[in-house]
């Protein structure tokens, strides 16, 4: 008899871990998915690329319905679970019955930051987060709506860029005096500005959101500086929260996410989170690579095997309004190391790699992202750098043929 | 390559180089190019051209050309004028210091450069009108002390034997001359017949030079000891019956003295063999080996004549063939190899300050015969200066008014720091020149006149064997640029001197020369071309190549002196008994080693016209000095390293060339780089200035000298479109590449001195590459997609490949993946790329992914299996679809395959 295991979110780190534990427990467990949004699990990293018109809504789909049924996945999506009884291991669901579990699984991920300023309840205010937002935005889109995005992370920039490839006339408005401040140096985020400014993106930086103006819906912008900026719709999208609710309200421990040890495994005995919700050694990913570790390990535990996660290094490595952007470690370069760099503006390639004690020990890399996994790898194994130095900023290929030499 | 027009003819001129004076074929291209190919049907190269001549083509650049007149105004300043008022101020001013100062503050310097027309105007405005012999000549560099020595022993500069020599000789002996590298297509006929009649070949140098690689016997002497050498030949000649009783009988004097000062000198094979620290055995062999061989030439050229014992050591050689009756008879004679184009034809028309004019002399009936031919009453009297003495004069403030016409004294005087300072004190400096800057024009000058170059002149050159070739003009001459004779005659004019300047052609100039060299003659001087002295225009310009003497009536003639026919007074030959050999400095413990000068296989003199060809840079493209490994350890130098070379006269600081081939206790350095295109190797400041009691010739090649290390922090190297200005306190020297100029470059700056130096030179569209901690600063600025400028810079042996960037500089257009790896400084080649990254998770790039579609991945997830793209974040999946979509149907890819072929 298989034991019952509620996953709770249907998103990339859920289906992942279905995945996982079907290729190391298959049978083991009842597996029953049970996520808000009414789709199948989708590919949220390709949300923008969906807006941007590069692809179809429906190509997102990370796995088709055979896919989960063939893995014998009870799947429930368009139900929200509401309450967790721990003691009773049930899960209660909005409009249906509980479901009981053996172990659960949070994968609730997260939700977008609705910045607390004059006007953010009025019409014409949204966020980027699923597959109703990326339809919103296509409407305003085609209405040709002015856009402003707050936030210059990853996330406003997928969203500018999406609206501006959909047509709309978008203004990206940062706090920081450089975008993606989190994952890139100066001279990187400078390229990048310059490289998604000629997509159709106006961006403002050090420009701090006062207020949003309009009587019932958009229609401006002010900065604290006393700017204002002609608007019909704001999007959010300066950060995300953890979805925690749940687990909140169950009395699992929680801090900024849900609290997990290194078997993903909350305070509350067969319950376990992970991707986005879960707070690992004080860390909260929002990325999907960690979830993905994450998954892997979980599904192993869940299998009996034995499995730590660790943490991940975080590395951002991916696209940006079709901008490739890499970066891992230090990559500003704390004191006492060193940098070297690469830069050719028009090309559109900016590198550096920071070493420390001779050890590569962080990476940015814009535009130009070959050899990106081999200098992570470098910088998670630690290894010497010394005699490939000089090469090692051209590629793998290069630097080990320079080494030979 | 350059498209010739066929309606465009071929013009038969004659090298710009040295002394053999190849034809050459130039053919236009119409675009102020040529293309260049060696004339089969002239005899002194028959075709063959050498790597210097073969590459004129690409130094007939306007690059850097002086074009017009200029004069240096009151604000200090060079400012265009025109030529009459350039003119009318040269004359001006040297009629005012004449008047003032008497003929003798005035000097031309000329060079082996000019042609013979050139050459003889400005002799006869120096020496029959201003009334001074101040009238000196780059060759006194070059060959004088073989011109001194031809007069001692024959009784006029004649060179006996004929190139055909070569071609018939059993025996060639090479002494002071690196023929291989300096005269190439000579040495190449010298090999010819040691292949086919088995010529021996004897090199006598301090350097193994290239030249020996073919020998079959080396003598590495000691420097300055070819007299002692020379000697001994004789005394063994003597001792052996290998002497010619009969000749010396009746055709020479002073066979007796000389003889006895032979025997004193090197009175055995062993004394030879001490007196020149060869082993006794080799001396031996090249004794026997002369003594048995009847058809012997000895063929001599700076290493003998650059010497302040030179004339003695020309006329040791000549000793050995006049006792032997060796001498211009087939396959057997003495040969002055000579170093420029037209040092012969100089010579012919007086150029040096100890000749009058047509190889007559400062005798009371020869200045009578000059005077009446030129009706010139005020002609000089008395020898003038020669060249070192004449710019000691010059800087003693006795001679304050100099014209130097085509040449680079302030380069290649010895002491040419001094000889450089003096220019600075002249009252008049007239200079004229192809090229507006070089380090005589940038030592104060005041009045620049721009001169026909090489390919628009018109005129006559004579050859090392005494043929006189036309060099012909097959480019429209650019700018003002005028003819020197012409620039000469206009200021004689405007000097009053208009009546014996009337000329209107080289032609007109030819002819007159030619008739003066018969005025009077009748066979008593050996210089007679009055058979060209009627020429027609036309037939001057259809002259074919012919060798001197060419006296009316008579046939030219290949050889002299083999009828024992010499032209002093009575006829005979004289035997000299030289000075006991040596050096004119000793080395001392400060100065323990001896530099030797000379030249490289690609260059020539002070590179205005060989710097310009990418092809010939390519050779040595670095100043440097070769010692011998002893010498390197003892100093604490090291090959490829750096060295400052110190003398009493001047420094220099140079690559460091380890080598064999350098004898212990001797150092080597190259002549070429100036100013203009290196910052610390102007050699010639390093030589002593002492000079031959008799030709004025300088001892270039056995200066005390010292030697330390010399440490740079950083090398490397840049590359530009246009000439840069380097900051300061850099090693550099400049070298011409394909599409611009290169530097190689040394210091011991900060990186970030490079950087922003850059950021000052360098357009907008820049790359760039930099490791602070490991020393390592690389950059380049484009525009579109062409290099602009590039700067490699690394610490010692790590700023980059320079002849992989050299070639993506000459590219016009670098492609995206060139641009990428250029800052790498490494070649790319055998690494295959992966194209551009689609799959940034995994980094699979688009070439990986296209051949595992290629290879039947028809989806995303196939694609996955094989290559883990789009398997982890997936937003490359749409990407990976459309590469799909995009890919060649199998059916359609061989037809496209053939398509790229066939448009390749």
């Amino acid at each position: 008899m298989s034991e019952p295991l509620v996953v709770v979110g249907n998103g990339m780190a859920a289906a992942r871990l279905v995945d996982e534990l079907a290729k190391v427990a298959l049978g083991r467990y009842a597996i029953a998915v049970i996520g808000d949004e009414p789709r199948l699990a989708y590919n949220r990293v390709l949300l923008s690329s969906v807006l941007a018109g590069e692809t179809q809504s429906h190509d997102i789909e990370l796995k088709p319905a055979t896919w989960w049924r063939d893995r014998g996945v009870t799947l429930k999506y368009g139900c929200l679970a509401t309450e967790i009884d721990v003691g009773r291991r049930e899960l209660k669901i909005a409009n249906e019955e509980s479901v009981s579990f053996s172990r659960l699984v949070l994968a609730t991920g997260s939700m977008p930051l609705w910045l607390n300023l004059p006007g953010a309840d009025l019409v014409g205010v949204h966020t980027f987060r699923d597959t109703r937002d990326v339809d919103l935005l296509l409407t305003l889109a085609a209405q040709k709506k002015r856009v402003v995005v707050v936030g210059g992370g990853l996330l406003g920039l997928e969203a500018a860029y999406g609206l501006a490839k959909a047509g709309a006339p978008v203004t990206l408005v940062h706090l920081m005096d450089r975008l993606m401040e989190r994952q890139l140096d100066a001279p990187a985020a400078d390229l990048l500005k310059s490289l998604v400014e000629p997509k159709g993106i106006k961006v403002l930086l050090n420009a701090n959101t006062a207020r949003i103006h309009g009587d019932t819906r958009v229609e401006g912008v002010e900065l604290t500086d006393g700017r204002k900026l002609d608007a019909d719709a704001v999007i959010f999208a300066a950060g995300i929260r953890p979805n925690i609710a749940l687990a909140k309200e169950a009395g699992i421990a929680v801090n900024r996410g849900i609290v997990v040890d290194d078997h993903m495994q909350t305070a509350a005995p067969d319950i376990f989170a992970l991707g986005e919700c879960a707070e690992h050694r004080g860390i909260c990913y929002g990325l999907v690579e960690p979830a993905y570790e994450q998954a892997r390990v979980l599904a192993r535990h869940l299998a009996g095997e034995t499995a730590v996660y660790g943490g991940s290094v975080v590395a951002t490595n991916l696209k940006v309004s079709g901008v490739s952007v890499f970066s891992a470690g230090d990559f500003i370069g704390a004191d006492g190391s060193e940098t070297i760099m690469l830069k050719d503006i028009r090309r559109g390639t900016y590198r550096k790699l920071v070493i420390s004690e001779g050890r590569l020990t962080g990476a940015v890399l814009v535009g130009d992202v070959g050899d990106a996994l081999w200098y992570l790898e470098l910088i998670r194994t630690r290894e010497p750098v010394a005699s490939i130095r000089s090469g090692m900023m051209f590629g793998r290929s290069f630097a080990v043929r320079q080494e030979a030499a | 390559m350059t498209a010739i027009d066929p309606a465009l003819r071929a013009t038969r001129t004659t090298c710009a180089y040295c002394g053999v004076g190849c034809g050459v074929l130039a053919t236009p291209d119409g675009n102020g190019g040529a293309a260049i190919s060696g004339d089969t049907e002239h005899p002194a190269n028959f075709g063959r051209l050498c790597s210097k001549g073969s590459a004129l083509g690409e130094t007939l650049g306007l690059e850097g050309r002086l074009l017009h007149p200029m004069i240096r105004c009151s604000n200090g300043v060079m400012e265009r004028v025109a030529w009459t008022d350039a003119l009318d101020h040269v004359a001006h001013r040297f009629h005012h210091i004449i008047a003032r100062d008497g003929p003798g503050a005035v000097a031309f310097y000329l060079s082996g450069q000019l042609l013979t027309e050139d050459y003889y105007v400005a002799n006869k405005l120096m020496k029959g009108f201003i009334g001074s012999a101040n009238v000196d000549t780059n060759s006194r560099l070059c060959m004088s002390s073989s011109v001194a020595g031809h007069k001692r022993a024959f009784g006029a500069d004649t060179v006996p034997g004929c190139y055909e020599d070569l071609d018939e000789a059993d025996l060639l002996v090479l002494t002071g001359s690196n023929a291989a590298w300096c005269h190439p297509v000579l040495f190449q006929r010298m090999l010819v017949n040691k292949q086919r009649r088995g010529a021996r070949i004897v090199v006598i140098d301090p350097r193994r030079t290239d030249t020996a690689g073919d020998a079959d016997l080396f003598l590495g002497l000691k420097p300055g000891t070819d007299t002692a050498l020379f000697s001994g030949l004789l005394v063994y000649l003597a001792d052996n019956g290998a002497l010619d009783r009969d000749y010396i009988e009746r055709y020479t004097a002073g066979f007796e003295d000389a003889m006895a000062r032979a025997r004193s000198i090197a009175g055995s094979t062993a004394a030879t063999a001490l007196a020149t620290g060869l082993a006794e055995k080799d001396v031996a062999a090249f004794f026997q080996m002369f003594a048995n061989t009847p058809r012997v030439v000895t063929l001599y050229s700076q290493g003998v004549n650059q010497s302040a014992q030179g004339t003695d050591k020309v006329n040791a050689i000549l000793n050995c063939h006049l006792a032997t009756g060796r001498i211009g008879k087939p396959g057997a004679s003495p040969f002055s190899l000579t170093g420029q184009p037209n040092a012969m034809g100089g010579r012919e028309v007086g150029g040096l300050a100890n000749q009058l004019a047509a190889h007559m002399n400062f005798t009371p009936p020869d200045i009578d015969r000059v005077r009446r031919f030129w009706k010139a009453p005020r002609i000089a009297t008395h020898e003038g200066l020669k060249a070192v003495q004449m710019f000691e004069a010059i800087a003693r403030g006795e001679i304050k008014a100099l014209w130097v016409m085509g040449t680079n004294p302030a380069v290649s005087l010895p002491d040419a720091d001094a000889a450089r300072a003096a220019l600075g004190k002249l009252e008049l400096f007239v200079v004229s020149e192809n090229v507006r800057s070089n380090d005589t024009v940038n030592s104060g000058v005041h009045v620049l006149l721009p001169a026909q170059a090489w390919g628009e002149k018109s005129g006559t050159v004579t050859n090392s064997e005494r043929r006189i070739s036309r060099q012909r003009a097959f480019l429209t001459p650019p700018g003002e640029t005028k003819p020197d004779w012409w620039i000469v005659g206009e200021v004689a004019k405007r000097l009053g001197f208009g009546a014996a300047f009337n000329f209107n052609s080289a032609a007109d100039v030819f002819r007159e020369h030619a008739a003066l060299s018969a005025f009077e003659n009748g066979g008593s001087r050996d210089f007679d071309v009055g058979a060209l002295s009627s020429l027609s225009d036309e037939a001057f310009d259809a002259m074919a190549p012919v060798q001197w003497p060419i006296r009316a009536g008579e046939a030219p003639r290949p050889r002299l002196f083999a009828d024992g026919r010499f032209f002093s007074n009575d006829h005979k030959a004289r035997f000299i008994a030289p000075e006991v050999p040596v050096l004119r400095t000793e080395t001392t413990a400060a100065r323990p080693l001896r530099l030797n000068t000379g030249r490289i296989r690609d260059q020539w003199h002070t590179m205005t016209r060989t710097g310009a060809s990418p092809r010939l840079g390519q050779h040595l493209p670095e100043p440097f000095v070769e010692i011998h490994p002893d010498d390197a350890l003892k100093s604490g130098v090291t090959d490829d390293s750096f060295a400052r070379i110190t003398t009493d006269y001047g420094q220099c600081i140079l690559k460091v060339v380890v080598s064999e081939r350098q004898q212990r206790g001797m150092l080597f350095a190259p002549i070429h780089w100036s100013e203009e295109t290196a910052s610390d190797a102007r050699v010639g400041a390093l030589v002593a200035p002492f000079t031959d009691p008799y030709s004025g010739q300088p001892e270039n090649k056995a200066t005390p000298a010292s030697i330390v290390p010399y440490e740079y922090v950083f090398r490397g190297f840049a590359l530009s479109r246009a000439l840069l200005a380097l900051p300061p306190q850099i090693w550099w020297t400049r070298v011409s590449v394909s599409g611009g100029h290169g530097y190689l470059l040394a210091n011991n700056a900060d990186l970030a001195g490079w950087q922003s130096w850059l950021h000052a030179a360098a357009g907008d569209d820049l790359a760039e590459y930099k490791d602070v901690g490991g020393g390592v600063y690389r950059a380049a600025s484009f525009s579109n997609d062409r290099i602009e400028t590039c700067l490699f810079v690394g610490p010692a042996r790590d700023a980059g490949d320079w002849n992989v960037v050299k070639s993506l500089f000459a590219a016009e257009a670098l492609s995206n993946d060139q641009r990428r790896t250029l800052l790498s400084g490494r070649s790319m080649d055998g690494l295959a790329s992966a194209g551009p990254v689609v799959c940034a998770c995994f980094g699979v790039g688009r070439t990986t992914i296209c051949d595992a579609i290629a290879a039947g991945a028809g989806t995303a997830a196939e694609i996955g299996a094989r290559l883990k793209a789009g398997t982890n974040c997936g937003s490359c999946i749409p990407e990976l679809k459309r590469l799909i979509a995009q890919a060649p149907v199998p059916g359609a890819d061989s037809d496209q395959r053939q398509l790229a072929t066939a448009s390749n």
